[in-house]
């Protein structure tokens, strides 16, 4: 079992480098989505089965792994664009960083106070990758919907802290917050669809009006 | 000694054009055609072989070196590797430096001989060769890093140890990284889809053959089996890491070597037949991000 | 009969969705707000509801202070919202008015909830339930504002909820199971591990301050506040603020309860000084009277933590003066859209003698704006008073001096906005709007209450912040 978490979390840090060097949307959420859906393997992975973390697995798995992509996919199909064409950091400084952040997360995990139980394995390391790699996004790209990647991205870091302590969050409360996160992400679609109503395109730069 | 070498020469010149024979079929296959005998790229070498000579009047001795090297370079850098569980006849500790730098020999005189030409396609591609092989090598650098550390020694030999099997219940992680960057410089280096397309006859977009133009008759011959044996050196790195299996039997040890070869020559094929090939500004993108992963890799076994 | 008081606006919401008529519609905003703001003085009355330990929703004196807040200002708000929402028929209120409730659903379930998982999910909430609000305009600035607000308190939210996650861990292996119930947290007190409770407080004070507003986070405020209409501007600076407040109140506790008071109170007391600076600065010479207002509720989110951050009496002014603010910030947005409404604009350049032209809003936001700087006979005189009085007591006079300094510059940056925007000519004589009745009526009201707490404090709320006070102030 903990080989097999091991191995989705690693799969998770590949995932990461893939979203932060492609320039493809289509590409990217489907790259995220299927984060989703291995995140949502790792409950039951880390904790074995029972109707919590099954429970919990199918949960993550509909909405992180197959609602919320959809979502984006309809709207980036709906507004009709393809690529992020010019992030503020190119593609390959991006791609550096974001090795260097995930060294800089092992190397910091390691001096972390963790629990015995929890040295030496991956989770934390890759919680703290996934989260920072979610702002490098949020910071880096220009597109609305990448943006909102970052931050699915950034959610998906926490989701994997959010594991260790499986057994202290109430399956509500984790229902909550995945319902929480869809329902954020549906809204953040229909303004989407408006930002590209009003202004013809995605580029947040537009956003500036408001200043002072 | 002298029998490890020979048999290690022996089945690296005897079994390395079947590779490409391999490949090609499997490309038919995918395409529907019956494709060329398994054999095609033996008679061909025979046939260039059988040829004469024609050089430019423009070039000079160094235009003949480029294919002569590169044909002795990948012989020499298969004695420091195992094939399989077959030991490496030459080790020593730090061979893995000799290695990198004797490949990296090879293509300094294709690259010359190139040049030497004065063509300005010829020239093209060499600097496009240069780019591309000066990003792919920190990801053998890397990866060599990771098996250094598993193994704690420095020579390939030990490294490519029968210690693998185990390595791979209790590092798995690392070393399937690594395999996969690996087998991505594998065909970065020679030349495959999705970096380059053998095939190509657009010399715009090609990055190797277009350096190997104006060679014909012997000098060819050399090129393509030269790039035959870099594959299969190559290629056996992948295989050792992908399959470390030690029956105990020489013989069987050696076709296990010679079955992953092979399978690693489909897996060849049927990339080639279900990828496009990239655009040129991309590959240098692909080529840091397996760099990037094999840091990690690195970072993984560190810890 | 606690959970009915998140429920109730729950099933208006579902009503108010499948309900054909508009008029009817819009009436629903004050049934609920009258039915919550009874329901709510009901249970505070009764003893009984207070919070059994280890329950996920409660009262204690903390949340019943911000229940009996968010709840009258939510009646103001709704009152005021059935004649705006006729002024803007051509707008609709589909969306509106449910989100409104789910609104204010979500922030009750915020101020009940004694589950860090919960007040989470309910904070969130908020965020999205209000997000269709500020865009109800639906101009490029409002979309712009929208996404401000979204992408930015959705980023901090999901920090505050790594931030809970750490204070679960450092609750983790102390031996038996693991509860992010408060009272649970509250009595592990210091036996829980110190490094990780503390990167916790950091992120729940980055996270829930975002959405509070506290400075450096506070950039989508002045946008969000200044594009929505000013009775949603009025829930959000009055109402949300409040809530939110009382979030990072709880993660106070939280490291009260483990022995490290002292070191929430530096971070407030940081954040605060930071914020009442920035906001003072960026309010002189502003030309828009609503992003004026936000900062202004920057401010005093700045004064709320420096009061809390200096502790005893500070933070007994503090409380106090959440009831204020909040209850004159209401008074203030929703005169200044009134205003908005009269003059087709919130730019200085635009908006002269507005007291000559509705001599009621102006008259009112004249007076929002001399009790919110701070002036007697107003509440916020008294309660600004106190936390200088706690600060004195506190012998922090380095504070003091930032704190008076930052004071009277936000009195000249808004009086300068303020007063040649109320009085004067009107440049343009064609103003057909009219005060009206709804409209004038709920701001003038919270006007009453801000000057009757500037007064006198009835003993029950005396004793209800007193009690406050001593859930802060807990120390193991």
């Amino acid at each position: 079992m903990h080989g097999l978490s091991n191995l989705l979390l690693i799969m998770v840090i590949l995932l990461n480098f893939f979203t932060l060097g492609s320039s493809r949307l289509g590409s990217c959420i489907r790259a995220v989505a299927i984060q989703g859906a291995l995140l949502a393997l790792l409950p039951v992975a880390a904790h074995g089965w029972s109707w919590h973390t099954l429970l919990l697995a199918g949960g993550a798995f509909a909405m992180k792994g197959v609602l919320i992509p959809w979502v984006l996919l309809r709207t980036i199909r709906e507004v009709r664009i393809r690529r992020e064409i010019e992030p503020l950091i190119g593609y390959i400084p991006t791609m550096m960083l974001g090795a260097l952040i995930t060294s800089g997360a092992f190397i910091f995990a390691d001096y972390l106070p963790l629990l015995p139980e929890h040295h030496g394995d991956l989770f934390i390391p890759t919680s703290l990758t996934t989260l920072f790699v979610g702002f490098l996004l949020l910071m880096t790209r220009r597109k609305a919907i990448t943006q909102v990647l970052g931050y699915l991205v950034l959610e998906n870091g926490i989701f994997i802290f959010g594991i260790l302590l499986a057994e202290a969050m109430p399956m509500m409360v984790e229902a909550g917050v995945l319902l929480d996160l869809l329902v954020g992400v549906f809204v953040m679609g229909i303004v989407m669809n408006q930002i590209n109503r009003e202004f013809s395109t995605l580029n947040t730069e537009r956003l500036s009006a408001l200043k002072g | 000694m002298l029998v490890g070498v020979l048999v290690h020469l022996a089945l690296l010149l005897a079994f390395a054009p079947l590779m490409t024979g391999v490949i090609n079929r499997t490309k038919a296959v995918f395409a529907g055609r019956r494709g060329a005998p398994l054999l095609q790229p033996y008679w061909d070498l025979g046939r260039l072989w059988r040829k004469g000579f024609v050089f430019s009047r423009t070039t000079t001795w160094v235009f003949l070196i480029g294919p002569v090297v590169g044909l002795v370079v990948p012989v020499l850098a298969s004695l420091l590797l195992p094939f399989g569980a077959l030991a490496a006849p030459v080790t020593f500790e730090g061979d893995l430096i000799l290695f990198v730098y004797l490949l990296g020999l090879g293509r300094f005189f294709t690259v010359l001989a190139a040049l030497d030409t004065g063509s300005s396609f010829e020239g093209m591609g060499a600097a496009r060769e240069v780019t591309f092989s000066c990003l792919a090598e920190p990801t053998v650098f890397f990866a060599f890093v990771v098996l250094a550390r598993l193994a704690d020694r420095l020579s390939l030999n030990a490294m490519l140890g029968p210690h693998l099997a185990t390595s791979w219940d209790t590092t798995g992680a690392s070393l399937g990284l690594i395999t996969v960057c690996l087998f991505v410089v594998l065909l970065a280096e020679n030349s495959r889809i999705p970096f380059d397309d053998p095939n190509t006859h657009l010399e715009l977009t090609m990055i190797h053959e277009v350096m190997v133009l104006d060679h014909s008759g012997p000098a060819l011959g050399m090129i393509l089996y030269g790039a035959a044996l870099k594959l299969m050196v190559l290629g056996a790195i992948v295989v050792r890491l992908a399959l470390p299996l030690e029956t105990g039997w020489g013989w069987l040890d050696a076709l296990v070597f010679l079955g992953g070869l092979l399978a690693l020559a489909v897996l060849i094929g049927v990339i080639e037949s279900t990828m496009a090939r990239l655009r040129l500004t991309r590959i240098p993108q692909i080529l840091i991000g397996t760099t990037l992963v094999t840091i990690f890799a690195v970072v993984l076994v560190l810890r | 009969m606690l959970t009915l008081l998140v429920v109730l606006p729950l099933v208006l919401a579902v009503v108010s969705v499948f309900c054909p008529w508009h008029r009817f519609r819009s009436w629903l905003l004050p049934t609920a707000g009258a039915l919550h703001l009874a329901l709510a003085c009901r249970l505070v009355m009764d003893q009984h509801h207070a919070a059994r330990p280890g329950a996920w929703i409660g009262l204690d004196p903390l949340s019943t202070l911000v229940l009996l807040v968010t709840s009258l200002l939510f009646l103001g708000c709704a009152v005021y919202a059935v004649e705006y929402l006729e002024i803007r028929r051509e707008r609709g209120n589909r969306i509106m008015v449910p989100c409104l409730l789910v609104f204010l659903s979500a922030m009750t379930l915020a101020v009940l909830a004694r589950h860090l998982g919960l007040l989470w999910f309910a904070v969130e909430s908020t965020t999205i339930a209000s997000a269709p609000l500020i865009f109800y305009n639906r101009n490029a600035l409002s979309i712009e504002a929208t996404w401000k607000y979204l992408l930015i308190c959705s980023v901090g939210i999901a920090l505050a909820l790594l931030g809970i996650l750490f204070i679960g861990y450092a609750a983790l292996g102390r031996g038996g199971p693991v509860s992010l119930q408060l009272d649970d947290l509250l009595r592990m007190g210091p036996q829980v591990q110190r490094p990780w409770l503390h990167m916790g407080f950091v992120f729940l004070l980055v996270g829930f301050g975002t959405k509070v507003g506290l400075a450096p986070l506070h950039t989508w405020k002045p946008d969000a506040y200044g594009e929505a209409p000013g009775l949603v501007g009025a829930l959000l600076a009055g109402g949300l603020t409040s809530v939110a407040f009382l979030a990072v109140l709880r993660s106070v506790q939280i490291m009260g309860a483990a022995g490290d008071l002292e070191m929430a109170r530096q971070a407030l007391l940081g954040m605060g000084l930071l914020s009442l600076v920035l906001a003072a600065v960026c309010m002189v010479r502003q030309p828009d009277f609503k992003r004026m207002l936000a900062y202004s509720s920057v401010e005093h989110m700045g004064i709320l933590a420096i009061g809390f951050g200096i502790g005893g009496l500070a933070a007994f002014g503090a409380l106090l003066h959440l009831v204020n603010n909040a209850l004159a910030k209401g008074c203030l947005f929703m005169t200044a859209g009134n205003i908005q409404r009269a003059f087709a604009s919130k730019k200085m350049s635009m908006v002269r003698g507005a007291i000559s032209v509705l001599p009621l809003s102006g008259g009112l936001f004249l007076a929002g704006f001399l009790a919110i700087t701070g002036t007697p006979p107003f509440g916020p005189f008294l309660s600004e008073f106190t936390i200088l009085r706690g600060i004195v007591d506190a012998e922090r006079f380095g504070v003091m001096v930032l704190v008076l300094a930052a004071l009277a510059t936000v009195f000249i940056g808004m009086g300068a906005t303020v007063l040649s925007a109320t009085q004067g000519e009107p440049a343009n004589a064609e103003v057909h709007y009219r005060d009206r009745f709804l409209l004038v009526g709920p701001p003038l009201f919270l006007m009453l209450v801000v000057l009757f707490l500037g007064v006198y404090i009835p003993p029950p709320l005396r004793h209800l912040l007193q009690s406050a006070v001593e859930l802060l102030e807990a120390t193991p």
